[in-house]
């Protein structure tokens, strides 16, 4: 019984073994971006840039079709341009920095289907929009890995310049002036997981296996190290409910997994032993002393 | 009489004109800090002290003139620029006091844990160090600044307002340890504004609103005299005039 709901779609079927492969290799890389967006205040900016790489992934498309390399390529320049001119003109003009994330992804969404319908089909731009859990080929599945692999390690080396740029900048800057230069390094992380992202996801969901975990995880746990290995805990198990959920009830892929990270926070905000709604309506008697 | 040695300069002001946007704060500061000494900078709001402490730190460009320095320097600034939301433990923040002599990815050896553990100690935090900082007083933040300058080991200390808001017992503790440091030979720049504990504990006071109004013994700076013309100064003060009057 559990092995024909669990294990067997895995034992007969090489695209749902690649599709686990895929989504755990997104959940470690996105566990500890998405925890750094949700304390950097900036959950917003990942969603802006995930739309942002739409119209840079269309142009690879015109250009070669279905490429990876091409898609890839056009999706990372697109989602590093549109960060670093997010951040100027939030400098340069009157407007927040909010005002402008949102007006970027407005365009960019617009913008990126306008390009693909210029030679796409429909079904073409439902697999951009939306990824293709379970169509991921060899090469795209070695992206995948890469792409959480390098940041990993690239995490780990700007480990605590990057939690020192959160708490205290000034700091940084003081001791070791580095400090812009570590955001930038931030956001080529970003931008490379949210492609990554973007080929089995797509660009609408892609940052929902990153900031979903993010939240939850923030209702069990308080220490940075425990937050970011709950979010990717989270994150991994969601990818696995929601490929079996999808296998079981021919739902979409991509939207079942982001659908289960749903319901991990939902889960959290209510039972979370942090400031989860449950414990906080409980009368709790006071220590003494 | 025997002379005495002057003691070798720590910083140098030559003309130093500092502000944002071409509107001046600071306005043709000329003079020396000697090594081992401590003086407080004191003066009205928007005076340019902060701004003074911001351009020895090196995170403000002088719009004209210069400071000369060569020695390390640790500086506090107001604690207001801390993110305390941020989850992240006492040991840790105390434990960014090594970045100067360690660099960002050292190890944190066994000896540098007992020098964090010290530091908690020397400002009476010892037990704190898993806390997280969201779950701190201000007072006990403040501690856990003067630990983490404590491990950073500077021979020149900026203090930018340090003692501001904490309770009595807190601010003797603090100041406490500002005098240790003086006992150190280390040289302590501070800016204050409890005039008494200034008259009590600094050997020297600069009188700044925007333009430098008295600076030597503090018994000499502080004088009704002075800290009227002081009051004046940034009364008078146009903050709309580009120029500068007194062009060098």
């Amino acid at each position: 019984m559990l092995y024909d709901l669990v294990l067997a779609p895995f034992a007969d079927f090489g695209f749902m073994r690649r599709a686990l492969v895929g989504v755990i290799a997104l959940a470690l890389g996105a566990g500890p971006i998405g925890i750094f967006l949700m304390l950097r205040r900036m959950s917003l900016m990942g969603d802006a840039m995930a739309h942002a790489i739409l119209p840079g992934a269309a142009i690879g498309y015109l250009l070669g079709g279905l490429s990876l390399g091409l898609m890839t390529a056009g999706g990372l320049v697109a989602g590093f341009a549109v960060a670093l001119l997010a951040g100027a003109l939030a400098r340069v003009s009157v407007l927040r920095e909010d005002a402008t994330l949102a007006s970027f992804y407005l365009l960019s969404l617009a913008g990126g289907v306008v390009l693909l319908s210029l030679k796409g089909s429909n079904l073409d731009l439902l697999h951009v929009l939306f990824g293709s859990v379970l169509a991921l080929d060899d090469a795209t599945l070695v992206l995948l890995v890469s792409a959480s692999s390098i940041s990993l390690i690239v995490l780990a080396l700007m480990f605590r310049p990057l939690v020192l740029e959160c708490v205290d900048p000034v700091f940084l800057a003081s001791v070791n002036g580095h400090g812009g230069r570590v955001h930038l390094m931030f956001l080529g992380l970003l931008t490379l997981n949210l492609v990554a992202g973007f080929h089995a996801l797509g660009t609408l969901l892609a940052v929902g296996l990153m900031m979903l975990p993010a939240v939850a995880a923030r209702f069990w746990c308080r220490g940075i190290g425990m937050l970011i290995v709950t979010a990717t805990g989270i994150g991994m198990v969601s990818g696995l409910i929601g490929i079996l959920l999808s296998y079981h009830s021919g739902l979409p892929t991509g939207p079942s997994i982001i659908l289960t990270a749903g319901a991990f926070y939902l889960v959290s905000i209510l039972f979370g032993s942090q400031g989860g709604l449950l414990l906080s309506a409980l009368p709790r008697p006071h220590l003494r002393g | 009489m025997s002379s005495v040695a002057t003691p070798p300069t720590a910083i140098r002001f030559d003309d130093l004109t500092l502000g944002y946007d071409r509107h001046p704060a600071v306005h043709h500061l000329d003079g020396t800090i000697a090594q081992g000494s401590m003086t407080a900078i004191v003066g009205p709001n928007g005076g340019g002290k902060s701004t003074l402490l911001k351009a020895i730190a090196g995170a403000l460009k002088p719009l004209d003139g210069r400071i000369e320095t060569h020695q390390r320097m640790a500086w506090l600034p107001q604690s207001a620029d801390i993110d305390r939301s941020f989850p992240i433990t006492v040991f840790d923040l105390v434990a960014m006091g090594l970045i100067p002599s360690r660099g960002l990815l050292g190890r944190i050896g066994r000896k540098d844990s007992a020098a964090i553990e010290q530091a908690l100690d020397a400002v009476g935090l010892n037990g704190f160090e898993d806390r997280i900082i969201g779950t701190l007083s201000g007072g006990q933040m403040q501690r856990i600044l003067f630990a983490r300058l404590l491990l950073q080991d500077a021979p020149i200390l900026l203090l930018d307002e340090p003692l501001t808001a904490l309770d009595s017992a807190t601010a003797t503790d603090l100041v406490a340890l500002i005098r240790q440091w003086h006992g150190q030979g280390r040289t302590i720049l501070a800016v204050l504004h409890d005039m008494d504990l200034v008259a009590r504990i600094f050997p020297q006071t600069l009188l700044l609103a925007r333009e430098p109004i008295a600076w030597g013994k503090t018994a000499e700076v502080l004088t009704p005299a002075h800290l009227q013309a002081a009051r004046q100064m940034v009364e008078a003060h146009d903050p709309f005039a580009d120029y500068c009057a007194r062009v060098a």
